[in-house]
């Protein structure tokens, strides 16, 4: 697939701490992707380089093929809505809806119209005065309308309850089944949208950990249950990512799928096989404690696609 | 009814197995579209197309151009074989391990298979 970001060793730097650490990554046309991991792990860092929002310290951006500094013919087919988005004094939700029309070439004023609907927004309403999840509803009604080829979403529903946020993945859908574009999300509720992600990055620490096609990271990893040395022979062999014990009772995590054999073994030895949630995979890749272990084998599946 | 771990697309295109077995979706109609499935199951609609491809791939499904995609004639003999083929692996197989931890004996399974008490 035609891949229309590229980060090529970037580095970001903030006053000595360092946001961003050598990630190369890309993201392609159409995609939706998920963009995962810890509070700090650098996912807003990486989405305000994407978007020329910040200069890099080292390494490259290329959206479009182009570096988008400064470019307008690239900035204009970008939007990002920022997790905390701040609009000017006085600006009314219908002054943001002008602005975005001002602003978005491929601006949809139908799309945004049916949104403030469909959201109950009320139009005439300081978006400042807003409750938290009405802001984040503005949010999503400006990048869905904008139809920016490449709309970017930082958190984009903190404080929308679970049925606004279903709203949104419902009306994401719909955008994108009529006009397909590319959408990164970051997000802490994978669980929620691991069903509409295409593919998924992972940063923790600054780093890329992880990245690759949901449905391949869906199955990548597996929990072993059962007595601990009968799990030992089962997993022997196999990259451990995580270990929990009650006892002598062990739920090993290991960073493969079991072939037919292990299957056959584990069945006959009483070990139980369970595959690994998105969301458990990512929080096994964020654990500090065994971070260590744990990048290193992953980042050798990951980095790369 | 998508469940963690396992492929999504896989899980669409046994969804519409199940449909095509129990008649919810007969021979030669029109199966549903991508965007249908995505919007249905919320999920993304190159894995609900990926589904479809699955049984297009099987010739379970046929595609007409420019209409969508339809159920081939013969489609619900072929799923059932497919199904029986796998039940043995699916159902039969951790039945006897499960027996065989608990110490059933194979003579007893049977009386149970057939509805008798042991």
């Amino acid at each position: 697939m035609n891949e229309l970001i590229e980060a090529t060793n970037v580095t970001k730097n903030y006053r000595g701490v360092r946001a961003l650490d050598d990630v190369t990554l890309s993201i392609s046309e159409n995609s939706i992707t998920g963009l995962l991991g810890r509070n700090g792990a650098g996912k807003t860092t990486l989405m305000s380089l994407l978007t020329a929002q910040d200069f890099l310290t080292s390494g490259s951006v290329k959206v479009f093929g182009e570096d988008p500094l400064e470019n307008d013919k690239v900035l204009s087919r970008m939007c990002f809505i920022r997790e905390s988005q701040r609009y000017p004094n006085n600006f009314k939700v219908r002054h943001v809806l002008a602005a975005g029309e001002n602003f978005y070439p491929d601006w949809d004023a139908e799309l945004a119209a049916s949104l403030v609907e469909e959201f109950r927004l009320p139009a005439g309403r300081q978006v400042e005065k807003l409750s938290r999840g009405m802001r984040s509803s503005v949010g999503i009604l400006l990048g869905l309308a904008s139809r920016a080829p490449i709309t970017i979403f930082d958190e984009p529903y903190l404080g929308l309850d679970a049925t606004a946020r279903q709203q949104f993945y419902d009306v994401l859908l719909r955008e994108y089944a009529e006009n397909p574009r590319t959408i990164v999300l970051s997000t802490h509720l994978i669980d929620e949208v691991s069903g509409l992600l295409s593919d998924v990055l992972v940063l923790n620490d600054g780093r890329l950990v992880m990245a690759g096609a949901a449905d391949d990271l869906r199955q990548r990893a597996t929990v072993l249950t059962g007595k601990d040395d009968r799990v030992a022979i089962v997993a022997a062999g196999l990259p451990v990512l995580h270990r929990e014990a009650l006892g002598a009772y062990t739920a090993l995590t290991v960073d493969a799928r079991l072939d037919d054999e292990r299957r056959a073994l584990a069945q006959s030895m009483s070990v139980e096989i369970q595959p690994v949630s998105l969301q458990t995979l990512v929080v096994r890749a964020g654990l500090s404690e065994t971070a260590g272990a744990a990048d290193r084998t992953l980042s050798t599946i990951g980095g790369a696609r | 009814m998508i469940d963690d771990g396992r492929p999504i697309f896989q899980q669409i295109a046994e969804d519409l197995e199940r449909q095509i077995l129990d008649g919810t979706l007969p021979e030669e109609s029109q199966a549903p579209s991508t965007n249908e499935l995505a919007a249905f199951h919320r999920i993304n609609p190159a894995t609900a197309a990926k589904g479809l491809n699955e049984l297009v791939a099987s010739g379970i499904l046929y595609k007409k151009r420019g209409i969508g995609m339809f159920v081939s004639t013969g489609a619900h003999d072929k799923v059932l074989a497919i199904r029986r083929d796998d039940f043995q692996r699916e159902y039969v197989e951790p039945l006897l391990a499960e027996a065989r931890r608990l110490g059933i004996e194979q003579s007893h399974l049977l009386v149970m298979i057939k509805g008798g008490r042991v």
